[in-house]
């Protein structure tokens, strides 16, 4: 009992931060662009806005297509949210909570993510439209691409680290020793650390698909890529499974670079709830910088993408990690 | 017995995949259907189908039989630069009469089109980079075009099909504030070039994804009879109301921009988008001259007929629109009109899409059809 009560803890963690990031994405998108966003739902500036929509989506008819493998077309959506969610189960959420202290953390969590793949493939495939198929077969040649990058940086990180487990690599980071005052993050430790940070940003925002790297359900182009068939809740677990992914990374990324729950203060402000209140801020920090760059940029192009990852990304990725492997041999 | 024969591995199959594009695409500007042969992801084939937005407008116009009815029809076939649709057909039909318009009257015209033109220039450079996936800069040129909608709303009394102008004049009378609401428009709007220029005419990804794109050279633009931002984006200087001045146009000092492949080839989508960027302010320019010189008294009805008597004859008159030239051709009877044809830059720019997009990917080809900047009212008439 005590074991499915921990293991539901993310599960609400998620849903509610999705409701909570959505109106975000739609609050900072309007401020950007001088509008204001949803102002009526709930009274105060529109915050009951995405459970409004929500309740909505779930009223919506089902449809699929007639010429749609039904089996796959249906779980899809599920498989993509799953993978997500089992991907949770490592993360620490503070010094008091993590779903499963296992020694391969990092490799499960990166196992897991790439499962994503599978289900975009299997959403786009079963869908029986052309549009779908050829959103499906970007991500699977992007996601594939850039989990080259985004491994290669983790791996630097675990050099310097020395654990693959998410909660070691945590608790290895709280103090304020380095220069006297800076917190112990990784990203302060190995100047070349911060290079691989750079990577491993642009490949996450790759990895979850956004701008500018959205192709696989670029608008313009590909009408909704592979989400082109789906309606209502299914294409509304799509939606909450991209915002999980979104976070999933962006605190992965904290959890590397910036000491999760760690506090920025040395030993002031720590505990285990001001731990997780700072490991969701530096979470939800990455998260708003990557809806920041959403509402800014253009997107790039499919081979374009591909030439960004192989040749620069990739190449740098590998220097850097000899790099930092020999700063830590000298000092 | 038979000789052994190895088993021959069966021929990869290379087949193409035809998709509809449109008419309910999210970039196809309104309802234009292309049919695209691709191959995996390249364009080996663009075949535009139009026709989705027919309004029989040259039928229309020829049955009313009374060429002041035409003008709101005129209105309809370009929405997004409706001012130069009624001003190119009121000058026809001012030049089949032999009207004189009222100086006050044309001096106004002028600046009407020119804010009419970056209006629509406006909504074509901001759903060029809606296409290339900038949102946002499409709703900033959206808060400018909305100052000179209410600009002109002040003056019509419309949004977008104004009815304004009418055969030897205007409709209603100039507002009073007219000259300082204009006066304030201008120099408000040079900061916000800039601003959009920081934003999206010098963002890398901007610039890798139109430079070199969709590239048409001056001779296919001429062959094909292009014209407009389309024509000059491809290095040719050829601007109406330079070349062929009409109304006053030859009273102003004003530059042609051309495309110089400052980002990559001549006559790439950058180019054609940057022609655009630097025609707005040529038309500031142009509407401060006229804005300075405009004679502040002046009835605006004085030559306007009160019956137009129809008389034979024939003119072509052409004008310089947003989207290049537009010429309406009219054949007159005693009785009425008996042919009016009009000449949209949408359809001519359109059908040079299959000649500049063969070999680009899906992603080019959005981003081609959204620099041809064609508004399907124009396509279809």
């Amino acid at each position: 009992m005590a074991l499915l009560i921990f293991a539901t803890l993310p599960l609400l963690l998620i849903v509610g931060y999705a409701l909570f990031a959505i109106w975000l994405e739609r609050k900072v998108s309007a401020h950007i662009q001088d509008r204001l966003g949803p102002m009526r739902v709930g009274g105060w500036h529109g915050w009951a806005q995405t459970i409004a929509d929500m309740l909505k989506l779930i009223q919506k008819e089902d449809i699929i297509p007639t010429n749609a493998s039904r089996f796959l077309f249906k779980s899809a959506p599920f498989v993509l949210f799953a993978a997500s969610y089992a991907a949770f189960s490592v993360i620490p959420f503070s010094s008091a909570y993590i779903g499963s202290s296992i020694n391969i953390g990092v490799f499960y969590l990166l196992a897991v993510t790439s499962l994503l793949t599978l289900s975009v493939i299997m959403g786009a495939w079963a869908s029986n439209n052309k549009w779908s198929l050829l959103g499906g077969m970007r991500t699977a040649a992007q996601m594939v691409s850039y989990e080259v990058p985004t491994i290669m940086s983790v791996l630097s990180v675990l050099v310097v680290a020395g654990s693959l487990n998410l909660m070691t690599i945590s608790e290895m980071q709280t103090g304020n020793d380095i220069l006297g005052f800076l917190p112990n993050w990784l990203i302060f430790q190995n100047p070349f650390l911060i290079v691989a940070f750079i990577i491993f940003f642009i490949s996450i925002v790759a990895e979850s698909h956004r701008v500018p790297f959205d192709l696989p359900e670029s608008e313009s182009e590909l009408v909704a890529g592979f989400q082109t068939e789906y309606s209502g809740m299914r294409w509304g677990i799509f939606m909450l499974a991209e915002y999980a992914d979104m976070l999933l990374l962006s605190l992965l990324g904290a959890v590397l670079f910036f000491g999760g729950w760690a506090s920025p203060f040395g030993s002031y402000l720590s505990g285990p709830v001001w731990g997780f209140i700072w490991f969701m801020l530096k979470g939800l920090l990455f998260v708003f910088v990557m809806m920041w760059m959403r509402w800014t940029l253009p997107r790039y192009r499919v081979d374009q993408l591909m030439e960004i990852c192989w040749t620069i990304l990739i190449p740098v990725s590998f220097i850097n990690f000899v790099l930092i492997a020999l700063w830590e041999m000298t000092f | 017995m038979a000789p052994v024969t190895s088993p021959q591995p069966a021929a990869i199959e290379n087949r193409t995949m035809t998709i509809n594009m449109g008419p309910q695409h999210p970039s196809t500007h309104g309802v234009l259907r292309l049919e695209v042969t691709v191959d995996g992801e390249v364009v080996t084939k663009v075949k535009p189908d139009i026709g989705y937005l027919h309004r029989c407008f040259e039928k229309y116009a020829e049955s009313l039989g009374d060429y002041a009815k035409v003008v709101p029809y005129t209105d309809r076939i370009d929405y997004v630069s409706a001012l130069h649709q009624e001003m190119g057909y009121v000058i026809a039909v001012e030049k089949l009469l032999e009207l004189e318009v009222p100086e006050r009257v044309e001096y106004m015209r002028v600046i009407l089109a020119e804010l009419q033109r970056i209006a629509s220039h406006l909504l074509g450079i901001g759903t060029f980079g809606l296409d290339l996936g900038a949102f946002t800069p499409f709703l900033y040129c959206f808060i400018e075009r909305e100052n000179i909608l209410r600009i002109l709303e002040k003056v019509s009394g419309a949004r977008l099909l104004y009815n304004y102008l009418c055969v030897g004049g205007l409709m209603r009378d100039i507002p009073t504030d007219f000259t300082s609401d204009t006066w304030e428009f201008v120099t408000s709007f040079r900061p916000k070039i800039k601003e959009l220029n920081d934003l999206l005419t010098t963002n890398s990804i901007f610039i890798d994804r139109t430079a070199n794109i969709g590239v048409l050279p001056a001779e296919v633009a001429l062959n094909y009879s292009a014209s407009g931002p389309m024509l000059r984006g491809s290095g040719v200087s050829w601007d109406l109301r330079k070349n062929d001045p009409y109304s006053i146009y030859d009273r102003f000092e004003f530059n042609v921009p051309v495309g110089q492949g400052e980002m990559g080839t001549v006559g790439d989508c950058w180019d054609r988008y940057i022609v655009r960027v630097r025609e707005m302010e040529e038309s500031l320019k142009i509407i401060e001259q006229a804005l300075d010189q405009m004679p502040g008294e002046g009835d605006v009805k004085e030559a306007v007929p009160r019956r137009i008597r129809s008389k034979e004859g024939e003119v072509y008159v052409r004008t310089e629109t947003p989207r290049g030239e537009l010429g309406y051709y009219i054949i007159s009877e005693k009785s009425g009109p008996y042919r009016i044809k009009a000449r949209t830059p949408s359809f001519v720019n359109l059908s040079i899409l299959p000649a500049i997009s063969k070999g680009a990917l899906v992603a080019d080809l959005v981003a081609i059809v959204g620099s041809i900047d064609i508004v399907l009212g124009g396509v279809d008439r």
